[in-house]
Protein backbone atom coordinates (compact mmCIF):
# COMPACT_ATOMS: atom_id res chain seq x y z
CA UNK A 1 0.00 0.00 0.00
CA UNK A 2 2.82 2.77 -0.52
CA UNK A 3 2.34 6.15 -1.87
CA UNK A 4 -0.15 8.93 -0.43
CA UNK A 5 -4.00 9.19 -0.02
CA UNK A 6 -4.97 12.19 -2.43
CA UNK A 7 -8.96 11.75 -1.19
CA UNK A 8 -9.09 14.66 0.83
CA UNK A 9 -6.69 16.65 -1.59
CA UNK A 10 -10.04 17.80 -3.91
CA UNK A 11 -11.81 19.20 -0.72
CA UNK A 12 -8.74 20.86 0.64
CA UNK A 13 -7.79 22.25 -3.10
CA UNK A 14 -11.46 24.04 -3.28
CA UNK A 15 -11.14 25.62 0.08
CA UNK A 16 -7.88 26.86 -0.59
CA UNK A 17 -8.79 28.09 -3.91
CA UNK A 18 -11.64 30.14 -1.97
CA UNK A 19 -9.11 31.82 0.45
CA UNK A 20 -8.56 29.46 3.43
CA UNK A 21 -4.87 28.97 4.53
CA UNK A 22 -2.79 25.83 4.12
CA UNK A 23 -2.78 24.29 7.44
CA UNK A 24 0.30 24.95 9.43
CA UNK A 25 3.00 22.03 9.90
CA UNK A 26 5.41 22.04 12.34
CA UNK A 27 8.90 22.91 11.13
CA UNK A 28 12.14 22.80 12.40
CA UNK A 29 13.29 26.15 11.97
CA UNK A 30 16.97 25.08 12.09
CA UNK A 31 20.25 25.04 12.81
CA UNK A 32 22.30 21.87 11.10
CA UNK A 33 25.67 21.19 10.48
CA UNK A 34 28.48 18.25 9.73
CA UNK A 35 32.07 18.71 9.55
CA UNK A 36 34.63 15.92 8.21
CA UNK A 37 37.84 15.32 10.37
CA UNK A 38 40.61 12.73 10.24
CA UNK A 39 39.03 9.28 10.70
CA UNK A 40 35.06 10.27 10.74
CA UNK A 41 32.40 13.02 10.75
CA UNK A 42 30.62 15.17 12.99
CA UNK A 43 27.21 16.05 12.62
CA UNK A 44 24.81 18.33 15.44
CA UNK A 45 21.38 20.52 15.62
CA UNK A 46 19.78 22.74 17.88
CA UNK A 47 16.30 20.93 19.38
CA UNK A 48 13.72 23.77 18.73
CA UNK A 49 10.62 22.81 16.56
CA UNK A 50 8.04 25.74 15.84
CA UNK A 51 4.67 26.14 14.35
CA UNK A 52 4.90 29.58 13.01
CA UNK A 53 6.10 32.27 15.58
CA UNK A 54 5.43 29.73 18.78
CA UNK A 55 7.54 27.28 20.11
CA UNK A 56 6.08 23.85 19.31
CA UNK A 57 8.91 21.92 20.99
CA UNK A 58 12.07 22.72 23.25
CA UNK A 59 13.88 19.90 22.83
CA UNK A 60 13.07 17.31 19.69
CA UNK A 61 15.07 15.26 18.17
CA UNK A 62 16.57 16.37 15.06
CA UNK A 63 19.40 13.87 14.54
CA UNK A 64 17.80 10.87 12.76
CA UNK A 65 19.39 7.11 12.44
CA UNK A 66 19.50 5.46 8.72
CA UNK A 67 21.81 3.00 9.65
CA UNK A 68 24.04 2.22 12.43
CA UNK A 69 27.23 3.65 10.33
CA UNK A 70 25.07 6.51 8.65
CA UNK A 71 22.82 9.35 10.57
CA UNK A 72 21.11 12.17 8.81
CA UNK A 73 20.54 15.66 10.49
CA UNK A 74 16.82 17.03 9.29
CA UNK A 75 16.13 20.71 8.52
CA UNK A 76 12.56 22.18 7.20
CA UNK A 77 9.27 20.25 7.77
CA UNK A 78 9.17 18.15 10.52
CA UNK A 79 6.71 15.07 9.54
CA UNK A 80 8.82 15.02 6.04
CA UNK A 81 12.37 14.65 7.43
CA UNK A 82 11.01 12.53 10.07
CA UNK A 83 8.90 10.03 7.58
CA UNK A 84 11.63 10.69 4.72
CA UNK A 85 14.41 9.34 6.82
CA UNK A 86 12.41 6.57 8.30
CA UNK A 87 11.43 5.25 4.70
CA UNK A 88 15.13 5.58 3.15
CA UNK A 89 16.37 4.02 6.35
CA UNK A 90 14.09 0.49 6.01
CA UNK A 91 14.88 0.94 2.01
CA UNK A 92 18.79 0.94 2.98
CA UNK A 93 18.27 -2.36 5.48
CA UNK A 94 16.59 -4.06 2.40
CA UNK A 95 19.00 -3.21 0.38
CA UNK A 96 21.86 -4.10 3.18
CA UNK A 97 20.17 -7.59 3.52
CA UNK A 98 19.82 -8.32 -0.34
CA UNK A 99 22.94 -7.03 -0.92
CA UNK A 100 24.64 -8.84 2.06
CA UNK A 101 26.88 -5.74 2.04
CA UNK A 102 27.10 -2.88 4.46
CA UNK A 103 25.31 0.67 3.29
CA UNK A 104 26.75 3.03 1.63
CA UNK A 105 26.17 6.84 2.31
CA UNK A 106 26.24 7.65 -1.32
CA UNK A 107 23.33 4.72 -1.74
CA UNK A 108 21.19 6.17 1.22
CA UNK A 109 22.40 9.66 -0.53
CA UNK A 110 20.61 8.47 -3.99
CA UNK A 111 17.65 7.15 -2.62
CA UNK A 112 16.97 10.63 -0.82
CA UNK A 113 17.42 12.65 -3.94
CA UNK A 114 15.17 10.79 -5.86
CA UNK A 115 12.67 10.06 -3.53
CA UNK A 116 12.48 14.05 -3.23
CA UNK A 117 13.01 15.23 -6.91
CA UNK A 118 10.23 12.70 -7.49
CA UNK A 119 7.91 14.72 -5.56
CA UNK A 120 9.22 17.96 -7.11
CA UNK A 121 10.20 19.63 -3.68
CA UNK A 122 6.30 19.85 -2.28
CA UNK A 123 8.13 17.10 0.22
CA UNK A 124 10.06 19.96 2.75
CA UNK A 125 13.10 17.76 3.89
CA UNK A 126 16.60 19.51 3.71
CA UNK A 127 19.15 16.76 5.19
CA UNK A 128 22.78 16.69 6.34
CA UNK A 129 23.95 13.39 5.15
CA UNK A 130 26.82 11.72 7.19
CA UNK A 131 28.29 8.60 7.64
CA UNK A 132 30.84 5.96 7.43
CA UNK A 133 31.18 3.14 4.86
CA UNK A 134 33.76 0.76 3.72
CA UNK A 135 35.15 3.49 0.96
CA UNK A 136 35.63 5.91 3.39
CA UNK A 137 33.71 8.81 5.48
CA UNK A 138 31.39 11.30 3.45
CA UNK A 139 29.10 14.49 4.03
CA UNK A 140 26.60 15.53 1.96
CA UNK A 141 23.56 17.59 2.11
CA UNK A 142 20.17 17.01 0.33
CA UNK A 143 17.76 20.14 -0.53
CA UNK A 144 13.92 19.05 -0.83
CA UNK A 145 14.19 19.42 -4.78
CA UNK A 146 17.08 16.89 -4.96
CA UNK A 147 20.09 18.86 -5.54
CA UNK A 148 22.54 17.60 -3.49
CA UNK A 149 26.04 18.68 -2.35
CA UNK A 150 29.36 17.18 -1.27
CA UNK A 151 31.87 19.44 1.16
CA UNK A 152 34.09 18.97 3.65
CA UNK A 153 31.71 21.31 6.33
CA UNK A 154 27.83 21.91 5.45
CA UNK A 155 25.66 23.85 7.39
CA UNK A 156 21.24 23.96 6.70
CA UNK A 157 17.70 25.22 7.90
CA UNK A 158 17.06 28.72 8.97
CA UNK A 159 20.67 29.33 11.26
CA UNK A 160 22.63 28.02 8.38
CA UNK A 161 24.16 31.33 8.13
CA UNK A 162 25.15 31.72 11.56
CA UNK A 163 26.73 28.23 11.56
CA UNK A 164 28.29 28.73 8.61
CA UNK A 165 30.01 31.81 9.98
CA UNK A 166 31.80 29.64 12.41
CA UNK A 167 33.22 27.77 9.88
CA UNK A 168 34.59 30.13 7.77
CA UNK A 169 36.43 31.44 10.18
CA UNK A 170 37.64 28.69 11.87
CA UNK A 171 37.07 25.35 9.92
CA UNK A 172 41.03 24.53 8.90
CA UNK A 173 41.81 21.14 7.02
CA UNK A 174 42.51 17.91 9.10
CA UNK A 175 40.57 18.33 12.49
CA UNK A 176 41.01 16.07 15.54
CA UNK A 177 37.70 14.63 17.00
CA UNK A 178 37.36 17.12 19.97
CA UNK A 179 38.22 20.06 17.08
CA UNK A 180 35.11 19.08 14.98
CA UNK A 181 32.85 18.21 17.61
CA UNK A 182 33.89 21.92 19.12
CA UNK A 183 33.55 22.95 15.69
CA UNK A 184 29.86 21.84 15.27
CA UNK A 185 28.80 22.51 19.28
CA UNK A 186 30.00 26.46 18.23
CA UNK A 187 28.26 26.34 14.80
CA UNK A 188 25.23 25.25 16.59
CA UNK A 189 25.25 27.27 19.14
CA UNK A 190 25.57 30.41 16.54
CA UNK A 191 22.22 29.41 15.57
CA UNK A 192 20.43 28.68 18.80
CA UNK A 193 21.81 32.38 19.82
CA UNK A 194 21.40 34.35 16.38
CA UNK A 195 18.67 32.92 14.51
CA UNK A 196 15.34 33.01 16.21
CA UNK A 197 13.89 29.74 14.28
CA UNK A 198 16.52 27.66 16.35
CA UNK A 199 16.99 27.15 19.95
CA UNK A 200 17.27 25.28 23.43
CA UNK A 201 19.97 22.54 23.06
CA UNK A 202 22.83 21.08 21.11
CA UNK A 203 22.65 17.78 19.80
CA UNK A 204 25.61 16.05 18.11
CA UNK A 205 26.64 12.21 16.12
CA UNK A 206 30.02 11.58 15.75
CA UNK A 207 30.56 8.26 13.70
CA UNK A 208 33.66 6.67 12.66
CA UNK A 209 34.60 3.28 11.25
CA UNK A 210 33.97 1.67 14.58
CA UNK A 211 30.87 2.75 16.34
CA UNK A 212 28.78 5.82 16.39
CA UNK A 213 28.11 7.95 19.60
CA UNK A 214 24.82 10.23 19.96
CA UNK A 215 25.60 12.73 22.34
CA UNK A 216 22.20 14.04 22.75
CA UNK A 217 21.61 17.53 24.76
CA UNK A 218 25.22 17.60 24.55
CA UNK A 219 25.55 21.06 25.36
CA UNK A 220 22.05 22.60 27.52
CA UNK A 221 22.53 26.37 27.32
CA UNK A 222 18.96 27.22 28.35
CA UNK A 223 18.09 25.32 31.17
CA UNK A 224 14.75 26.59 32.95
CA UNK A 225 15.74 27.82 36.47
CA UNK A 226 13.53 26.53 39.37
CA UNK A 227 10.47 28.39 40.04
CA UNK A 228 10.80 30.32 43.59
CA UNK A 229 7.01 29.47 44.43
CA UNK A 230 4.81 26.76 43.79
CA UNK A 231 1.12 27.19 42.36
CA UNK A 232 -0.22 23.98 43.47
CA UNK A 233 -4.23 24.86 43.73
CA UNK A 234 -5.72 22.84 47.19
CA UNK A 235 -8.09 20.53 46.40
CA UNK A 236 -11.47 21.45 46.03
CA UNK A 237 -10.42 24.66 44.14
CA UNK A 238 -12.23 23.96 40.69
CA UNK A 239 -16.05 23.01 40.74
CA UNK A 240 -17.29 20.38 39.88
CA UNK A 241 -20.90 19.55 38.18
CA UNK A 242 -20.17 15.80 37.96
CA UNK A 243 -17.68 13.04 38.75
CA UNK A 244 -17.97 9.38 37.41
CA UNK A 245 -14.62 6.66 38.63
CA UNK A 246 -14.51 4.11 35.67
CA UNK A 247 -12.19 0.85 37.47
CA UNK A 248 -10.21 -0.99 35.36
CA UNK A 249 -12.25 -4.17 36.53
CA UNK A 250 -15.12 -2.58 35.24
CA UNK A 251 -14.27 -1.90 31.73
CA UNK A 252 -13.69 -5.39 31.10
CA UNK A 253 -17.81 -5.80 30.78
CA UNK A 254 -17.67 -3.93 27.71
CA UNK A 255 -14.34 -4.88 25.94
CA UNK A 256 -12.10 -8.22 27.26
CA UNK A 257 -9.09 -9.22 26.47
CA UNK A 258 -7.62 -12.15 28.90
CA UNK A 259 -4.11 -12.80 29.02
CA UNK A 260 -3.90 -16.79 28.35
CA UNK A 261 -1.67 -18.24 31.10
CA UNK A 262 -0.39 -21.82 30.90
CA UNK A 263 -2.86 -23.45 33.61
CA UNK A 264 -5.78 -22.28 32.07
CA UNK A 265 -5.48 -24.90 29.51
CA UNK A 266 -6.93 -22.43 26.54
CA UNK A 267 -3.78 -21.85 25.02
CA UNK A 268 -3.97 -22.30 21.44
CA UNK A 269 -1.80 -24.62 20.30
CA UNK A 270 1.25 -24.01 17.73
CA UNK A 271 3.62 -25.86 15.51
CA UNK A 272 6.62 -27.34 17.32
CA UNK B 1 -12.83 31.95 4.49
CA UNK B 2 -12.03 31.70 7.80
CA UNK B 3 -9.25 29.23 8.85
CA UNK B 4 -10.81 25.78 9.12
CA UNK B 5 -9.14 25.27 12.37
CA UNK B 6 -10.98 28.05 13.71
CA UNK B 7 -14.28 27.88 12.49
CA UNK B 8 -15.72 25.46 15.12
CA UNK B 9 -13.46 26.02 17.74
CA UNK B 10 -12.30 24.18 21.02
CA UNK B 11 -9.23 23.03 23.06
CA UNK B 12 -7.64 20.33 24.17
CA UNK B 13 -4.40 19.58 26.78
CA UNK B 14 -3.25 16.68 28.53
CA UNK B 15 -0.45 16.61 31.20
CA UNK B 16 2.43 14.35 32.73
CA UNK B 17 1.99 13.72 36.93
CA UNK B 18 3.46 11.50 39.35
CA UNK B 19 2.39 7.79 37.93
CA UNK B 20 -0.91 9.51 36.07
CA UNK B 21 -1.55 11.36 33.36
CA UNK B 22 -4.87 14.14 32.70
CA UNK B 23 -6.62 14.82 29.63
CA UNK B 24 -8.72 17.74 29.06
CA UNK B 25 -11.21 19.23 26.73
CA UNK B 26 -13.72 22.46 26.08
CA UNK B 27 -17.22 21.60 24.99
CA UNK B 28 -17.75 24.11 22.81
CA UNK B 29 -18.67 23.75 18.56
CA UNK B 30 -19.63 26.58 17.12
CA UNK B 31 -19.90 28.09 13.65
CA UNK B 32 -17.82 31.33 13.68
CA UNK B 33 -19.38 33.04 16.20
CA UNK B 34 -22.59 31.17 16.88
CA UNK B 35 -22.74 28.79 19.21
CA UNK B 36 -24.29 25.55 17.88
CA UNK B 37 -23.54 23.01 21.14
CA UNK B 38 -22.35 23.20 24.70
CA UNK B 39 -22.07 19.71 24.57
CA UNK B 40 -19.02 18.22 22.09
CA UNK B 41 -16.84 16.48 23.56
CA UNK B 42 -13.53 16.48 22.11
CA UNK B 43 -11.74 13.65 24.08
CA UNK B 44 -12.38 10.08 22.79
CA UNK B 45 -11.49 6.42 24.58
CA UNK B 46 -9.84 3.65 22.45
CA UNK B 47 -8.45 1.33 25.31
CA UNK B 48 -8.23 0.65 29.47
CA UNK B 49 -6.05 4.04 29.31
CA UNK B 50 -5.60 5.18 25.78
CA UNK B 51 -7.42 8.80 25.43
CA UNK B 52 -6.67 10.87 22.35
CA UNK B 53 -8.54 14.76 21.89
CA UNK B 54 -9.19 15.90 18.85
CA UNK B 55 -9.74 19.59 18.11
CA UNK B 56 -9.86 21.56 14.15
CA UNK B 57 -12.47 21.22 12.38
CA UNK B 58 -15.38 19.40 13.65
CA UNK B 59 -16.29 17.06 10.42
CA UNK B 60 -12.49 15.94 10.12
CA UNK B 61 -12.64 15.51 14.59
CA UNK B 62 -15.59 13.17 14.28
CA UNK B 63 -14.22 11.51 10.68
CA UNK B 64 -10.96 11.18 12.77
CA UNK B 65 -12.44 9.56 16.32
CA UNK B 66 -14.78 7.22 14.05
CA UNK B 67 -11.64 5.89 11.65
CA UNK B 68 -9.51 5.36 14.73
CA UNK B 69 -12.14 3.48 16.44
CA UNK B 70 -12.05 1.11 13.43
CA UNK B 71 -8.39 1.11 13.32
CA UNK B 72 -7.99 0.25 16.76
CA UNK B 73 -10.91 -2.23 16.87
CA UNK B 74 -9.12 -4.00 13.82
CA UNK B 75 -5.40 -4.44 15.92
CA UNK B 76 -7.44 -5.90 18.70
CA UNK B 77 -8.90 -8.45 16.73
CA UNK B 78 -5.58 -8.75 15.13
CA UNK B 79 -3.36 -8.71 17.73
CA UNK B 80 -5.60 -10.14 20.36
CA UNK B 81 -4.50 -7.31 22.88
CA UNK B 82 -4.90 -3.89 23.80
CA UNK B 83 -3.12 -0.85 21.87
CA UNK B 84 -0.26 0.45 23.92
CA UNK B 85 -0.62 4.29 23.98
CA UNK B 86 2.93 4.67 22.00
CA UNK B 87 2.01 2.51 19.68
CA UNK B 88 -1.65 4.08 18.94
CA UNK B 89 0.72 7.25 18.86
CA UNK B 90 2.88 6.05 15.85
CA UNK B 91 -0.91 4.74 13.89
CA UNK B 92 -2.26 8.48 14.36
CA UNK B 93 1.52 9.83 13.02
CA UNK B 94 1.01 6.81 10.17
CA UNK B 95 -2.29 7.60 9.48
CA UNK B 96 -2.03 11.33 9.26
CA UNK B 97 1.33 11.16 7.05
CA UNK B 98 -0.58 8.93 4.63
CA UNK B 99 -2.46 12.13 3.97
CA UNK B 100 0.62 14.50 4.12
CA UNK B 101 -1.24 16.22 0.61
CA UNK B 102 -4.85 15.85 1.73
CA UNK B 103 -4.55 16.65 5.26
CA UNK B 104 -7.78 16.22 7.76
CA UNK B 105 -7.90 19.43 9.64
CA UNK B 106 -7.32 18.20 13.33
CA UNK B 107 -4.61 18.60 15.79
CA UNK B 108 -4.50 15.39 17.59
CA UNK B 109 -3.08 15.08 21.72
CA UNK B 110 -2.63 11.19 22.96
CA UNK B 111 -2.67 10.75 26.88
CA UNK B 112 -1.72 7.09 28.67
CA UNK B 113 -0.12 4.86 30.35
CA UNK B 114 2.25 2.67 29.36
CA UNK B 115 0.72 -1.11 29.77
CA UNK B 116 3.66 -2.92 31.17
CA UNK B 117 5.72 -0.11 33.39
CA UNK B 118 2.54 2.12 33.83
CA UNK B 119 4.64 5.07 33.34
CA UNK B 120 2.89 8.09 31.83
CA UNK B 121 3.13 8.83 28.05
CA UNK B 122 1.47 11.96 26.53
CA UNK B 123 2.41 13.33 22.76
CA UNK B 124 0.59 15.78 20.58
CA UNK B 125 0.66 16.13 16.37
CA UNK B 126 0.49 19.05 13.93
CA UNK B 127 -2.18 17.70 11.39
CA UNK B 128 0.79 15.80 8.95
CA UNK B 129 1.70 13.39 12.15
CA UNK B 130 4.99 14.95 13.24
CA UNK B 131 4.77 13.49 16.67
CA UNK B 132 5.94 15.95 19.34
CA UNK B 133 7.03 13.55 22.35
CA UNK B 134 6.85 15.89 25.49
CA UNK B 135 7.56 14.98 29.24
CA UNK B 136 5.41 17.77 30.75
CA UNK B 137 2.37 18.97 28.92
CA UNK B 138 0.54 19.17 25.78
CA UNK B 139 -1.91 21.39 24.27
CA UNK B 140 -3.99 22.20 21.24
CA UNK B 141 -7.25 24.01 19.84
CA UNK B 142 -7.90 27.44 19.34
CA UNK B 143 -6.70 28.83 22.87
CA UNK B 144 -3.58 27.43 22.22
CA UNK B 145 -1.71 30.21 22.67
CA UNK B 146 -3.56 30.86 26.60
CA UNK B 147 -2.82 27.24 27.16
CA UNK B 148 0.86 27.51 26.99
CA UNK B 149 1.05 30.48 28.87
CA UNK B 150 -1.00 28.74 31.63
CA UNK B 151 0.61 25.51 31.33
CA UNK B 152 3.98 26.72 31.34
CA UNK B 153 3.49 28.70 34.90
CA UNK B 154 1.33 26.39 36.61
CA UNK B 155 2.71 23.24 35.65
CA UNK B 156 5.31 21.65 37.92
CA UNK B 157 6.73 17.58 37.47
CA UNK B 158 5.41 15.05 40.26
CA UNK B 159 1.86 16.18 40.88
CA UNK B 160 -0.45 13.82 42.55
CA UNK B 161 -4.14 13.13 40.89
CA UNK B 162 -5.53 15.54 42.91
CA UNK B 163 -3.31 18.03 42.70
CA UNK B 164 -2.86 17.58 38.72
CA UNK B 165 -6.70 17.76 38.45
CA UNK B 166 -7.02 20.70 40.01
CA UNK B 167 -4.23 22.49 37.54
CA UNK B 168 -5.06 20.81 34.38
CA UNK B 169 -8.69 22.29 35.22
CA UNK B 170 -7.57 25.74 36.03
CA UNK B 171 -5.21 25.90 33.22
CA UNK B 172 -8.04 24.89 30.91
CA UNK B 173 -10.75 26.77 32.38
CA UNK B 174 -8.13 30.39 32.74
CA UNK B 175 -7.48 29.80 29.04
CA UNK B 176 -11.12 28.70 27.27
CA UNK B 177 -11.82 32.37 29.45
CA UNK B 178 -9.58 34.52 27.15
CA UNK B 179 -10.86 32.13 24.08
CA UNK B 180 -13.93 33.48 22.59
CA UNK B 181 -14.14 30.32 20.24
CA UNK B 182 -13.68 27.99 23.35
CA UNK B 183 -15.03 27.03 26.42
CA UNK B 184 -19.03 26.39 27.53
CA UNK B 185 -18.02 23.77 29.85
CA UNK B 186 -15.17 20.92 29.80
CA UNK B 187 -14.30 17.20 30.76
CA UNK B 188 -11.38 16.36 32.77
CA UNK B 189 -9.94 12.66 32.44
CA UNK B 190 -7.48 11.67 35.45
CA UNK B 191 -6.05 8.40 34.55
CA UNK B 192 -4.37 6.20 37.28
CA UNK B 193 -3.41 2.78 37.33
CA UNK B 194 -6.58 0.93 38.46
CA UNK B 195 -8.97 3.84 37.73
CA UNK B 196 -10.12 6.53 35.12
CA UNK B 197 -11.84 9.27 36.77
CA UNK B 198 -14.13 11.67 34.24
CA UNK B 199 -14.99 14.78 36.05
CA UNK B 200 -17.42 17.22 33.98
CA UNK B 201 -16.21 20.85 35.14
CA UNK B 202 -18.73 24.18 35.99
CA UNK B 203 -17.68 26.68 32.79
CA UNK B 204 -18.82 30.35 31.34
CA UNK B 205 -21.46 29.99 29.36
CA UNK B 206 -20.96 32.98 27.25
Amino acid sequence: MPGFDFSNYNRNAALHARGVPLPKATSTGTTIVGCIYDGGVVIAADTRATSGPIVADKNCEKLHYIAPNIWCAGAGTAADTEFTTNLISSNLELHALSTGRKPRVVTCMTMLKQHLFRYQGYIGAYLVVAGVDPTGTHLFTVHAHGSTDKLPYVTMGSGSLAAMSVFETQWKPSLTQDEAVKLCADAIEAGIWNDLGSGSNVDVAIITAEKTTLRRNYIKPNERTQKLKSYVFPKGTTAVLNEKIIHKEDLSKFVSVHELTEESGDVMEVDA
Amino acid sequence: MANPFSINGGACVAMVGKDCVAIACDLRLGLQALTVSNNFPKVFQYGDSVFLGLTGLATDVSTVADLFRYKVNMYRLREERHIAPRTFANLVSTSLYERRFGSYFVSPVVAGLEPKTGAPFICGFDSIGCIDFAKDFIVSGTATEQLYGMCESLWEPNLGPDELFETISQALLSAVDRDALSGWGAHVYIIEKDKVTKRLLKGRQD
